[in-house]
């Protein structure tokens, strides 16, 4: 390969250069997702979603991905690419990147197994080739940004200390999830970051802005002396990694997601104690097409040239025509040809060799090379690829039209619509909004984002001249969801293709990937959504960040989930300090002694009274059994206990909450640990209310607590139905006791 | 051609800032070109002006906005076809012996005014040589003998047309050479005429960052003048403030003004003394944008507006030929934050396209008639007198690069 050659005879003719490691960039030709069925099926990415190849204003978004790698100064670039690796491969070998150029090389590592980004890494690794620091992209974000000052700053980090392993970009956007959605239709992400030194100490992209919570673990607080909570951040999904990144994948084979397992993972971590930092990019545009939604708004953002240089009229692709900018954001191909009476709006572009019939009008949109459009079309809001063919009178809004499609005429595309390759729509047919059409039949499931579909998909691209032998059938599909249109047709020509049902977003999620703008009520309820939540969720005692990402307070920040396996850790370690320290007070120590004791370590474990509560009781009740040598006078033995110890338990059992906490905890040994007790349970609950404990408030909260659990839960309840009630019932005497 | 697709690709990218540098860049560049090319026997002026031109027409396509380069490649073309003109007087007419060595007398001597004569004079003798090429490139192929004009001189030896394209190769060469040192003194030749126009006391001002602006005033300042400079900033780079400093290092008393403010102050100013991008056939200048408004402040209140540039910015072309690109619009992230602003760039909202557009212009075209004076290295010009010097610079044959290479 030719490529390869230019690669070695760099690399080794120039010693200067072995000496001070070339820079070198892993690009990802895969990202490993679906949003983009079913374009991909037939262009790469089949696993995934998207394709490196698709056109983004007329260029395959992997020639942005090259451009600005080069124009950062990388040397070497590993192409990785497994779906329609030929495909790629031939492209890069056609394109003006498959000269050999010194100082820059482009290598392809193809590899059919790989599922994921993890896989690819770990693959890559295998290969050796990586040898100093790198840039891992994928190869579909589009960049501006000059990485010399970040480079920098990586290597000095480097030097001081190994551990640093990644450096994160992240892009300032406004905090609203709104603007994400609606912008990117991604979610929101936050992140903890060092305002000092940058470090990423907190990741979660999959934040629920319906929640408005994050659960944050508490040494995070506890170690970092400030943190900045931001939601503000938009992920470049662009990184500068050192190799060490490599030999994590490889040693964490399970590993798959580059942010969801490997980020999150070295987060968590302590023991390695790798590090990840952030660089913050300001002025420059970074963005990634991950979906149609983000697709519609970096082609804008192109056309409106935030990504200069990377822009239609400047020739940084080197193989495409040139086009010319004219006023109001008009890009035209030099050999075009226009009917006088076709009106461009502002911001389209026209690919070279398109041909454009009278009285047609397009706004918004982006048409490919060699379309032909006949008259009276309109085109709003729409991408066209190359060699289309829309006959007169058609009406497309907001859609994506790939290429060979033929659009006979009079057909309507409404708002979303999607056309996949060498589809044929018949005359005066409506597509409906939000749908896929496509020449490939759906495949069955699409269940999960990281599902393998490679052999079937590889198989099932189907040439042209099959078309015609399917086509029966598939007009039949086809016309199952319009056959209202089907009727007026009078036996005329009908297209060809099958229309997908949604995807696995379901079709209430269509909205929010399309290319379409987001309909009016949808806006509406998302903002009347956020409005509530932002009410109720002041109103909770939940904890979170506000909008701002301020910490509502500093004993609240953290939710206390039963899925932190850690903190869950740091519970029963306390639990159990907590009981050695009893034992030695019944061993003699003086009680205020102990008291101070179980302080210091609630505070140095960092759990709430609550739970300290419990924990000191729990003590009593196993000092209980200890006591106890039969069955028989266990219960004689608690209420000792319980007696002796009354001063201690009143200390610790103030408020309602931790009434209700040793209640809870007591439940939960009978059924669990020291199952003795749960026969006696609705007793000792008496002697514990007897005692004045616990009160008869926590006990009637507890039952009602207890009303909407499941029956396994409610043994206890039923046992102590009686007590229950006798409570309920004689309230006043209650007071008269006392 | 080694170093071609690298230069290409510099100027796709936008990598080279600056009329200066990319001019000096490619003057090297072709520089190379010429050195690598190999002449053949036959017709070898027609065959390096091909060349030229060839990796001319890339350089230009590469990127459109940058007009020192063209001007650069006609000027090196030009030279070509003068040398050739001299070369064949002295084959053709048996008295060049003398003349050829008048004229590396001249162009050794290097200076620019002679330089100009030079191309003037030979431009005489270059008339009927384009005649005598298109009749050396038809039938040259088939016969040489049939060539009746230099038959005797073809007929001698090859030894002698070797000769012959050494010397060629060799003085073209010396004066691409030459023209890289008129390049790199440029700032010289003009800032020696800055005690000409800046006068004690005066009040200067200029609009964002030119290095021969910064020259020629520096030069001025050390002279023993004394006086004062204005500075636009010139939003969006603010290349002034850069400028700024640099002339306070030089212990000139400066100024920072707004652009906005340019009106305000320009009543207070003597003289406007400012660089171009490029300066057009008929005198129109394309400059850092701004510079619109300025020059119709200064004709307001009757300042002199001065326009100081290199030679090699002098562009043959008019100002409303399609070949010219006249202006690039930059990221508007000069302008505006894109983060700060991510919210009125929503597409998926508000049916499809944000409300707020950007724009961001690098260049503004000031029209001949706003200029008072032009100071480029051969001195002081009047607008209307450009098309002259650029006929001394230029050859007529070259002013279409890209049409001449396609027939």
């Amino acid at each position: 390969m030719a490529q390869k050659k230019g690669g070695k005879s760099a690399a080794s003719d120039d010693p200067e250069e072995l000496a001070r490691t070339p820079l070198q960039a892993i690009l990802l030709a895969d990202t490993f997702n679906l949003k983009f069925r079913p374009t991909t099926l037939e262009r790469p990415k089949a696993i995934s979603s998207h394709c490196v190849l698709l056109p983004l204003v007329n260029t395959p978004m992997i020639d942005y991905t090259l451009a600005w790698l080069e124009s950062v100064g990388a040397e070497e670039v590993f192409l990785f690419c497994c779906a329609h690796a030929d495909q790629v491969k031939e492209y890069i070998s056609k394109s003006h990147w498959g000269q050999s150029r010194a100082g820059f090389s482009i290598t392809t590592i193809e590899s059919n197994f790989s599922i994921s980004a993890g896989d690819a890494l770990r693959f890559i690794e295998g290969k050796n080739v990586i040898r100093g620091d790198f840039i891992l992209i994928t190869g579909d974000t589009i960049s501006n940004m000059n990485l010399t000052e970040a480079l920098q700053a990586h290597k000095d980090r480097r030097k001081k200390d190994p551990d640093t392993v990644m450096t994160m970009f992240v892009k300032r956007s406004k905090p609203m999830p709104l603007t994400h959605q609606t912008r990117l239709g991604n979610d929101e992400i936050v992140m903890a970051i060092d305002p000092e030194t940058k470090q990423l100490l907190f990741y979660e992209d999959r934040f629920d802005s319906s929640k408005q919570a994050v659960t944050l673990d508490k040494s995070l607080l506890a170690d970092n002396p400030s943190l900045y909570l931001r939601t503000d951040l938009e992920d470049c999904y662009i990184d500068i990694c050192s190799p060490e990144v490599l030999t994590i994948f490889l040693d964490n084979f399970d590993y798959q997601h580059l942010r969801r397992h490997f980020v999150k993972g070295l987060l968590h971590d302590d023991i390695m104690g790798k590090k990840i930092y952030t660089h913050e990019i300001d002025s420059s545009y970074t963005a990634r097409v991950d979906n149609w939604r983000s697709y519609d708004t970096i082609s804008k953002d192109i056309i409106q040239r935030w990504s200069f240089p990377l822009v239609p009229d400047v020739l940084y692709a080197g193989n495409r025509s040139q086009m010319r900018l004219q006023r109001e954001g008009i890009y035209k191909a030099p050999d075009i040809s226009l009917s006088p009476s076709v009106s461009i709006g502002a911001f389209s572009a026209i690919g070279s060799g398109t041909t454009i019939g009278d009285n047609s009008s397009v706004s918004n949109s982006v048409i490919g090379e060699l379309c032909t459009i006949g008259r009276n079309v309109s085109i709003d809001g729409c991408y066209i690829w190359d060699n289309v063919t829309i006959e007169d009178g058609c009406r497309l809004s907001n859609s994506v039209v790939c290429d060979g499609v033929h659009l006979r005429a009079g057909a309507t595309l409404e708002p979303g619509v999607i056309l996949s390759f060498k589809v044929e729509v018949g005359q005066n047919i409506t597509i409906p909004a939000y749908s896929k059409v496509s020449l490939l039949a759906q495949p069955g499931k699409q269940d999960s984002d990281e599902e393998l579909e490679y052999a079937d998909t590889d198989s099932g691209v189907i040439d042209s001249p099959s078309i015609a032998s399917i086509s029966p059938a598939n007009v039949e599909h086809d016309h199952a969801s319009f056959n209202t249109e089907q009727s007026g047709l009078e036996g005329g020509l009908s297209g060809v293709g099958y229309i997908w049902t949604s995807c696995e977003t379901g079709n209430e999620e269509e909205w929010r990937y399309s290319v379409a703008p987001i309909p009016e009520e949808k806006l509406n309820e998302f903002y009347a959504k956020m409005l509530d939540e932002a009410e109720t969720s002041s109103d909770e005692e939940q904890t979170g960040i506000t909008h701002s990402g301020e910490l509502l307070s500093e004993t609240k920040s953290t939710n206390f989930d039963d899925s932190d396996g850690e903190y869950k850790g740091d519970v029963t370690k306390f639990e159990k300090e907590v009981e050695e320290t009893f034992e030695r007070a019944l061993g003699g120590v003086a009680e205020e002694n102990v008291q101070l004791e179980i302080n210091s370590l609630r505070m140095s474990f960092n759990v709430t009274h609550a739970e300290c509560a419990g924990a000191v009781f729990q003590s009593v009740i196993k000092s209980a059994i200890v006591a106890s040598n039969s069955k028989s006078n266990l219960l004689k033995a608690t209420i000792d206990a319980i007696e002796k110890s009354k001063g201690l338990l009143s200390y610790f059992i103030t408020n309602l909450d931790e009434e209700i906490e040793v209640i809870l905890k007591f439940e939960e040994m009978c059924m669990e640990t020291t199952k003795e007790f749960s026969p006696i349970f609705s007793s000792v609950l008496h002697q514990l209310y007897d005692k004045e404990v616990v009160t008869e408030d926590a006990i009637l909260k507890w039952e009602s607590e207890k009303a909407e659990a499941d029956e396994s839960d409610k043994v206890f309840i039923k046992q102590s139905e009686a007590f229950l009630k006798w409570l309920k019932e004689a309230p006043e005497e209650d007071d008269e006791d006392e | 051609m080694p170093d071609v697709s690298d230069f290409i690709l510099k100027l796709q990218r936008r990598r080279i800032e600056g009329s200066h540098a990319t001019a000096r860049q490619t003057t090297e560049l072709l520089r190379s070109v010429v050195s690598h090319h190999r002449i053949p026997h036959t017709n070898q002026t027609a065959s390096l002006l091909e060349a030229v031109r060839a990796v001319g027409e890339q350089l230009i396509a590469a990127n459109p906005v940058e007009l020192a380069v063209g001007n650069i490649v006609r000027r090196v073309l030009h030279i070509i076809r003068e040398e050739d003109s001299s070369a064949v007087s002295f084959e053709g007419l048996q008295i060049s012996e003398k003349s050829d060595d008048e004229e590396d007398v001249e162009r050794k001597g290097g200076s620019l005014l002679s330089a100009a004569a030079v191309a003037a004079a030979s431009r005489s003798t270059l008339r009927p040589r384009s005649l005598q090429t298109l009749l050396e490139d038809g039938p040259a192929p088939i016969v040489p003998s049939n060539s009746s004009s230099n038959g005797d001189s073809e007929g001698k030896s090859k030894s002698d047309k070797s000769a012959r394209s050494r010397r060629l190769k060799h003085a073209v060469i010396e004066a691409i050479n030459l023209l890289i040192e008129e390049i790199n003194s440029c700032y010289d030749d003009i800032s020696e005429q800055a005690v000409e126009h800046i006068h004690h006391n005066e009040v200067i001002l200029t609009l964002g960052r030119s290095k021969t602006v910064k020259e020629f005033l520096y030069a001025a300042k050390q002279k023993n003048r004394s006086f004062r400079v204005f500075v636009a900033e010139g939003a969006p780079r603010y290349q002034g403030h850069v400028l700024a400093k640099e002339l306070i290092q030089k212990g000139l008393e400066t100024t920072v003004i707004t652009d906005s403010a340019i009106f305000a102050m320009i009543s207070r100013v003597n003289m406007v003394i400012v660089g171009a991008h490029a300066i057009m056939a008929n005198g129109g200048v394309i400059a850092p944008v701004g510079m619109n408004m300025l020059a119709l402040a200064a004709q307001r209140h009757a300042v002199p507006f001065v326009v100081v540039a290199g030679s090699h910015k002098l562009c043959p072309l008019y100002s409303h030929n399609p070949e010219v690109l006249l202006n690039e619009l930059k990221s508007p992230s000069d302008l505006i934050d894109f983060g700060e602003f991510s919210d009125c760039m929503d597409f998926g909202s508000r049916g499809g396209g944000p409300l707020m557009h950007v724009v961001n212009p690098t260049f503004d075209y000031v029209p001949p008639k706003l200029v008072s004076l032009f100071i480029t290295d051969t001195g002081g010009h009047n607008a209307s007198h450009m098309y002259k010097l650029i006929a001394d610079y230029y050859s007529a044959d070259d002013l279409v690069i890209k049409r001449n290479s396609t027939s």
